[in-house]
């Protein structure tokens, strides 16, 4: 039998650990040498609403193309402890492998408390169902007899290793270095440069040579006993030349990207899962460099001032209602201002949105969904928010909803959610998910140039505001859009009340006035429909002519893209639009790919399948078939991938629940 | 415009009909507000007031400077986000006492965290006046103004407590009906380097029908031989009392004496500033600690766009720390 043809750089790794243990940044490192080495890479973070001690992991994929999404299968575990070999060796594929430490084969499933109830009899019967025991060398023997090659690494003997070499007393000082000995370790068996693995661990613990050394030292050892043990795995790592620059981030840094070049210089938020990872990164970026003169942060003098030298205030609020409130005082100055808010939060800022609205202030509210209702799970994914924001407050409010599908969208909806909420005179919800702000991936650097900054209509001193003829607020003489003044402003003093106004901002109840003001904000949501061009509102991807079209929004492009990809280089004709801005809702836009499709396929990562509701309420057009899930773990690219292929058979049910994921 | 012609109160006047009660003790504070802004010489172009919900929170309306009346609770997190994206404006903040010390009670303990530059107001009467008289966090236990169905079932909040306890560096309490000596409390509290808070008596005359302008002037208690009234309201300074807290070592003997006077309620009610710190660093100041340009380049008025749309914003620094270049 001839031995089974290699995969080069085409991997899918896994890493686990109890959290708090170091995991995160061991992924840090496989991705970083990865993309070092020329790769792409995609990296999935799954961990529980816990500070120590539950289980998280992360799901790696390694290719030597773009890649925008997991897939199910796990081609190599690496781990130093139990759970998550118990949790995830049967994702294990048959020609994987699996990275343990062999001083843990007696322990026992029930031994683990963190495993849940239904896992754990669900890990039982399979046990029971391969004629083994209950031991981790029981479920490692059952791996075994599938094929998974085991790579046994006695981490404990190469922690003392480590500590004589480095002269450390305690090894407890050194614990976190397992998670390198296992990174280490999967390189040596993928085959892949260490010099890459020492550049990666260079780059994230920086000045601290030590450290570098430590890890370096130790991963070495690991990798070179783990090339030993298994010195034909099927799956390789392989440099490649790095052609282009690519960019390697998470969805929360391209968010906060995109706002920082929009202009943004304010943002307010209040602690949240999974929201506050932007406001983090925005307060460890506050002093900005503007008009490309590389403006050195310690040049921070009153001449770089008058230079125009650029800042951001990042303030975090005692709530949400604080945030949301404070965000719009700040817009009402003329600064570029958000918050940044998860589902529990945005709840809270229902009454400030409409105040925004009604006060038609430019406010951008960036919106991280995560699993609801309540608290939910707030550590696990979910497009559940879609109808939320939507209607979000009492009466009837218009605002502008964008919902970004990958990084390079991130960025520029940053930027457009500011153009929109100044042109337009009203809040602008930016949705973001969990699945996007806590992956991360390589991506090409996009090229952003076309990018312009448009702060609507303004009011100034051209306009020849005098005693007889004051500036009006809501001025009503020419259009929906009244010129926008800011406070501090000369010559233009408004007022603001959250009652209805006159076009001075004074209350008012007067029926006729009610009437003309409810009609100017709803037709700047008109306005914005018209001007808005369609390649921001949807995205259309796959034949022109397809008679099955998917409908979709938000992170699900990337895998859908993935899946897609492979589904028509099979044949499929199948088209996928994309909505991108979801109110004012683009009618003509969806129509046109929608109207002559006669497999109708919503893909959405919800119960109620939010965005299929819209449009038939926007369209007439109803869905032929449901693609959902609501479990909390985003789609993989494989599991759409099976759950397309039925429904363009015709041979699957209205509405299939996709339920993978760990 | 020029600063001198606009000195006088008038001229902070608007147009908008006032629709308050005949006898409204805000109409005293809303006097005060536009006296001690003309006397300030204040332009008015440079001023932001920030109200909430309820009655008092109409006055912006009346003022003609900057007027943002915003949602019930919710003032103080609006004047803070105006300040923080522009310093250079001066912001007063208005609530009632249900307003400020109810719904937005929150706020009001943080807001004295940061000590940032501006003076909160609150318009305090005992009741919910526009939804016609509920019992407010100010009004004390067992009290029944005359639209409670029953005595007053919660203790009042002691709001010059509540500020120093927060960390409020400058507390002050006035009294609507007397104009000058409230005029003098806004504008110190305007001057001062950091968060002041004030809290005015301001009698309502159609729902507070126990602590009216008549109690506090003690009109049901005069004098056996001349027949004169005993007012309840007294000033602190009149007694010499030192609100100041002049050298840092000081803090503790000046907020323990505060908090003394702050007991004193029924017969004997003092106004006047009952502490004054300004040896505690503003907000402002601390974010300058983080941004060296904070105050002359502040958020409100930086430059971000060019001349043909562009972004000026300039990333490369950050996205130098997230590219892995091509070899």
């Amino acid at each position: 039998m001839s031995p089974p043809t290699r995969l080069v750089n085409d991997l899918s790794w896994m890493i686990g650990g109890p959290q708090g243990s170091g995991v995160d940044s061991s992924a840090n490192v496989f991705a970083r040498a990865c993309a070092a080495g020329g790769l792409h890479i995609y990296g999935k973070r799954e961990f529980y609403s816990n500070i120590m001690g539950e289980h998280s992991y992360f799901a790696l994929r390694a290719h030597s193309k773009l890649v925008r999404s997991h897939i199910d299968a796990v081609n190599l575990l690496a781990t130093f402890e139990a759970e998550t070999l118990f949790r995830h060796a049967r994702e294990v594929t048959d020609d994987g492998a699996i990275v343990y430490d062999p001083a843990l084969g007696k322990t026992r499933l029930s031994d683990i408390p963190t495993i849940e109830k239904r896992l754990s009899a669900d890990l039982k019967t399979y046990l029971i169902s391969r004629g083994v025991g209950e031991t981790l060398d029981d479920m490692l023997a059952a791996s075994k007899q599938r094929g998974v090659a085991l790579v046994p690494i006695p981490f404990k003997d190469l922690l003392d290793q480590i500590a004589d070499e480095f002269q450390i007393d305690q090894l407890s000082k050194i614990s976190r270095v397992v998670n390198m000995l296992a990174v280490g370790a999967s390189f040596g068996i993928l085959g892949f440069d260490f010099e890459m693995m020492r550049f990666a661990l260079e780059d994230v613990f920086r000045a601290k040579a030590k450290v570098v050394n430590m890890n370096a030292s130790g991963a070495q050892k690991a990798y070179e006993l783990a090339r030993s043990l298994v010195p034909d795995f099927r799956y390789r790592l392989e440099r490649i030349p790095r052609t282009e620059s690519r960019l390697f981030l998470t969805g929360s840094q391209a968010t906060a990207l995109g706002k920082l070049l929009g202009g943004m210089r304010f943002q307010t938020y209040y602690p949240i899962t999974p929201a506050s990872d932007e406001s983090e990164f925005l307060e460890e970026n506050e002093i900005l460099d503007i008009d490309g003169h590389g403006l050195h942060p310690e040049a921070t003098d009153a001449a770089f001032a008058k230079q125009g030298g650029g800042s951001m205030l990042v303030v975090q609020t005692e709530d949400e209602i604080a945030a949301v409130t404070m965000a719009t005082g700040a817009a009402l100055t003329g600064a570029r201002s958000a918050t940044a808010t998860s589902g529990p939060g945005f709840s809270l800022m229902m009454e400030g949105i409409g105040w925004a609205s009604i006060n038609e202030v430019p406010l951008v509210v960036t919106l991280y969904q995560r699993a609801g209702p309540s608290t939910g799970m707030p550590t696990r994914h979910e497009q559940g928010d879609l109808r939320f924001a939507l209607h979000a407050g009492h009466g009837e409010s218009p605002r502008i909803l964008i919902a970004s599908g990958d990084f390079e969208e991130c960025i520029r909806d940053g930027l457009l959610c500011f153009n929109y909420a100044e042109r337009y005179q009203m809040p602008v919800i930016h949705l973001v998910d969990k699945a996007l702000a806590n992956s991360y991936a390589t991506t090409t650097v996009p090229d952003l140039s076309d990018l312009r900054i448009d702060r609507g209509a303004l009011a100034t001193p051209d306009n020849g505001y005098s005693k007889d003829n004051p500036y009006k607020r809501f001025d009503l003489s020419n259009g929906p859009v009244s010129p926008r003044a800011v406070l501090g402003q000369e010559g233009t003093i408004f007022w603001n009340t959250g009652d209805e106004h006159d076009e001075m901002g004074h209350i008012t109840e007067d029926p006729a006035l009610r009437n003309v003001m409810m009609e100017k904000r709803f037709a700047k949501l008109d306005l914005a429909a018209k001007e808005i061009p369609s390649d921001v509102k949807v995205a259309y991807f796959g034949p022109k002519d397809a008679s099955a079209v998917i409908v979709s929004w938000g992170s699900t492009k990337g895998p859908l893209l993935d899946a897609l990809e492979q589904l028509w280089s099979e044949g499929a004709k199948v088209g996928y639009l994309h909505v991108r801005l979801l109110n004012p809702f683009p009618v003509p836009e969806v129509m046109q790919y929608l109207a002559k499709a006669k497999r109708r396929i919503a893909v959405e990562m919800n119960f109620g399948a939010q965005l299929a509701g819209i449009v038939r309420e926007k369209t007439g057009v109803e869905m032929t078939h449901y693609i959902l899930k609501y479990n909390g773990r985003p789609m993989s690219n494989t599991e759409l991938y099976d759950a397309i292929r039925p429904v363009l058979k015709g041979k699957s049910p209205q509405r299939t629940v996709l339920t993978r994921g760990s | 415009m020029a600063v001198e012609q606009l000195l006088k109160p008038a001229d902070f006047a608007t147009e908008v009909h006032n629709d308050w009660c005949p006898g409204c003790g805000d109409f005293g504070i809303l006097r005060t507000i536009q006296m001690a802004l003309a006397e300030l010489k204040m332009e008015p172009h440079r001023v932001a007031i920030v109200s909430g919900i309820g009655c008092s929170a109409k006055t912006v309306h009346y003022v003609k400077t900057y007027g943002i009346h915003t949602l019930h609770g919710r003032a103080l997190p609006y004047a803070t986000g105006v300040k923080l994206a522009n310093p250079q404006l001066k912001v007063l903040c208005l609530s009632g006492d249900g307003d400020g010390l109810g719904i937005g009670g929150g706020h009001f303990v943080n807001a004295g965290r940061r000590n940032l530059d501006m003076l909160y107001i609150i318009h305090d009467n005992g009741v919910y006046g526009l939804t016609k008289g509920q019992a407010s966090p100010t009004l004390k236990l067992g009290v029944q103004t005359k639209s409670l169905a029953h005595p007053n079932i919660n203790d009042a909040v002691n709001p010059i407590w509540l500020a120093l306890a927060a960390g409020a560096t400058w507390v002050g309490r006035g009294y609507s009906y007397d104009i000058k000596h409230l005029v003098g409390l806004i504008k110190q509290g305007i001057d001062h380097k950091g968060y002041a808070f004030l809290d005015v008596l301001q009698p309502c005359p159609t729902y507070n029908d126990i602590n009216t302008k008549e109690w506090y002037g003690g009109e049901d208690r005069k004098e056996s031989n001349t027949g004169r009234p005993l007012p309840r309201v007294y000033k602190l300074e009149d007694q010499g009392f030192d609100p100041v807290v002049h050298e840092p070592g000081q803090v503790e003997a000046k907020a323990t004496q505060a908090l003394e006077k702050a007991l004193e309620w029924g017969d004997r009610i003092p106004i006047g500033v009952f502490y004054k710190n300004e040896h505690v660093p503003t907000f402002e100041a601390r974010i300058t600690e983080r941004i060296p340009t904070y105050m002359e380049n502040p958020p409100a008025l930086q430059p971000i766009v060019g001349p043909n749309g562009e972004p000026r914003t300039d990333l490369t620094r950050i996205l130098q720390r997230l590219t892995f270049k091509a070899s």
